[in-house]
């Protein structure tokens, strides 16, 4: 049909916001709260949900995803907890350096590509260092709806324990706290045996652990479908490369330190995208014709379409010529 | 504007009709002068003034008789409505989108008033006043779903999203085409589209799969679908087939043009924001016949739509029987002149019948 035919635009919606807070939580983590800049609430959202800030850096625009961490009843403020990552492409470094109390941003409506199965009759959180973000929002969801729950999280040391005081405080008898500096770790066969049944298990932090998780929960006999887990994969840095886009008709290069997502917004095509993580599926783009390698770095491509579908929100390639349907 | 609602009925009597606003704005599911399944979607943001597009849940003259009906027919079966015990916080949510969507969009009609979790909802229409506590369901007479739809016209499903998949665990399905709640509660996306023929083969569910899980809060999409219906009858479930599968034998010529109506889902999509579930609103409006070819061009296109279907779509929608009888009676609306692009009647532009 096409009774009032809108083109859809790329991303989600966006809402306008004003940073209302800036504040260090050690030496890494920096904790960021907006309001809206028109006074209106935010949306509400479910536990999980993770938002894209858009960073305007010179006449370069950044888009980075960071879990909402808030609680996600107060649609007063919106807050994210960035670490600073050095050697990244410049997203995180850009958020600690530059954005203060008072800036005007934009940030994306949430999408959750990571939520809570409320069927669970126990939800069983294992965090990994910034990893702890999406939980804190689930944790407060929970809490309210009384739901229960315990938080495994394991942190480098004392001081870069991101929220460690906050969360044991509130709930000694539901977290514990793994520092590796004190060679404690998480015994998981342990900590899977014996829970009731029904029980679901997230897991948030590097790939290593989300992979360790679902392979011993695999083999202790744990449905799939019982164990969550969201990596977000910033882009990675990587060689330059061309790229033709045929229904745009344009040749454009990808620089070392964008995705070809960001390159092709910056020569004004506009290309669908949601998670920029390479997790849900929306920026996918078929493979016209390629000569070389490519550097699958997403989540959603099934094995044997990495020959002839890109996800450009993270992956990459390396050759002599590629041509992609976009 | 002020709706003036009908006193009519969608059972017995049949005192179901149009007025000439109604007909002029009834959601006409054909843009070109013959049909196929696509994944027609499009954002659900407004559309032109009084179409049935413009508000997020359309209110009409038949407001009233259309939850009188809904009623009685959650009294004759209570399975009509259902929601499985983690759908309660979509229910919630689904609670906040209508109220506060129509509050907004139909201020005359519908008032609600919020200090923190109390909340006072006003429908005028309904005579209904009440205060209760947001998330509290022991301050409600229902569920929180069923207390909104309830008050709200079409049919809605409440599809909680886990696995890639959407899954059918509550609903309010009163006023559907053939198809049950009770049978589908608890499939997937899948498993409750296994019936309808030709979709599979075309990839069109994989695809529409793929777009609904990634409606998006802030961004919700619709649809149209359309199928055929002997009388003005809301419920055509399967639990009472044997009371309107039988109709479909009392067309004749004479009365084809009053009793058999093209039946139109809006059919809309929104993300629920605390539960991430995804509601599906399924939105019947009902036309006669003999007021759909008031409008010349519709008259001309449904001829050539029906003509040209094929026999599992007639077959599956469940007029193949009664096809013939229709295209007689449509054949004298269509003069085989060309048809303007898009779903409008354009009666002004349009040709008169030339025949």
């Amino acid at each position: 049909m096409s009774a009032a035919p809108q083109r859809a635009k790329a991303g989600a919606e966006k809402i306008e916001v004003i940073v209302s807070a800036v504040l260090p939580l050690n030496d890494l983590v920096t904790r960021f709260e907006f309001k809206r800049k028109d006074g209106n609430r935010f949306p509400t959202f479910s536990a999980g949900a993770h938002t894209v800030v858009h960073m305007r850096d010179g006449d370069r625009q950044r888009l980075n995803p960071y879990s909402l961490m808030s609680d996600p009843a107060d649609t007063e403020t919106y807050a994210i907890s960035v670490r600073r990552d050095d050697e990244g492409r410049g997203g995180s470094l850009f958020m600690h350096n530059n954005v203060k109390v008072g800036d005007a941003m934009e940030i994306t409506y949430p999408v959750n590509l990571f939520s809570l199965d409320l069927r669970a009759k126990k939800h069983v959180f294992l965090a990994g260092g910034i990893g702890i973000t999406p939980f804190m929002a689930m944790i407060a969801q929970l809490e309210r709806s009384s739901d229960p729950w315990e938080l495994h999280y394991s942190v480098r040391t004392e001081a870069l324990g991101t929220y460690v005081d906050q969360l044991v405080s509130k709930y000694p008898n539901k977290v514990r706290i793994y520092y590796d500096d004190q060679s404690q770790s998480i015994n998981l066969e342990n900590l899977l045996d014996g829970q009731p049944l029904g029980t679901n298990v997230y897991v948030c932090g590097p790939k290593g652990m989300i992979d360790w998780v679902h392979k011993t929960a695999a083999a202790a006999g744990w449905p799939d479908a019982n164990v969550h887990s969201e990596e977000f994969t910033a882009p990675q840095p990587g060689k330059e490369f061309q790229v033709r886009l045929c229904r745009s008709e344009k040749t454009i290069t990808v620089g070392e330190n964008e995705s070809l997502l960001e390159a092709m917004e910056r020569e004004g095509v506009d290309a669908p995208f949601l998670c920029r993580g390479g997790a849900c599926g929306q920026c996918e783009t078929n493979v016209v014709s390629s000569d070389g390698e490519f550097i699958h770095r997403d989540h959603w491509l099934e094995p044997d379409e990495h020959g002839n579908k890109i996800m450009p929100c993270v992956s990459r390639f390396i050759g002599k010529s590629l041509e992609i349907d976009r | 504007m002020t709706i003036q609602f009908n006193k009519e009925t969608f059972r017995d009597d049949y005192s179901f009709k149009n007025s000439d606003w109604a007909i002029q704005r009834f959601p006409f599911p054909f843009h070109e002068d013959s049909y196929m399944y696509s994944v027609n979607m499009e954002q659900h943001r407004g559309g032109p003034a009084g179409s049935v597009y413009e508000k997020r849940f359309d209110v009409d003259e038949h407001y009233i008789s259309e939850m009188e009906d809904r009623a009685m027919v959650l009294a004759d079966d209570p399975l009509r409505c259902q929601s499985l015990p983690h759908m309660t916080l979509a229910g919630w949510d689904l609670l906040e989108l209508i109220m506060v969507s129509k509050s907004e969009d139909y201020p005359d009609l519908f008032e609600l008033h919020r200090e923190g979790d109390i909340w006072r909802w006003i429908n005028k229409p309904m005579g209904i006043d009440d205060t209760f506590t947001f998330l509290d369901e022991t301050t409600l007479p229902y569920g929180p779903m069923e207390y909104i739809t309830r008050q709200t016209q079409g049919d809605f499903c409440v599809l909680d999203q886990r696995d890639d998949n959407l899954w059918m665990d509550a609903g309010m399905v009163t006023t559907q085409a053939d198809w049950s709640l009770d049978f589908d509660i608890g499939m997937n996306f899948f498993e409750w589209h296994a019936p309808v023929p030709l979709a599979h083969e075309k990839g069109i569910f994989k695809r529409a799969l793929k777009f609904l899980l990634n409606i998006q809060q802030g961004a919700p999409a619709r649809r149209l679908n359309w199928t055929m219906t002997v009388n003005p009858l809301l419920d055509t479930s399967p639990e009472n087939y044997h009371k309107w599968g039988i109709q479909k034998t009392t067309l004749t010529p004479e009365n084809i043009g009053a009793k058999q109506h093209l039946r139109v889902e809006l059919q809309s999509f929104f993300r629920l924001p605390r539960s991430n579930a995804l509601v599906f609103p399924i939105r019947c409006y009902l036309i006669a016949f003999q007021d759909i070819v008031k409008s010349p061009k519709w008259g001309r296109r449904l001829h050539r739509v029906i003509r040209d279907l094929p026999e599992e779509l007639a077959t599956y929608k469940g007029f193949i029987d009664n096809r013939p009888m229709m295209l007689d009676f449509l054949s004298k609306y269509d003069d085989g002149l060309p048809t303007s692009p898009g779903v409008f009647p354009d009666n002004e532009t349009e040709p008169a019948l030339q025949k």
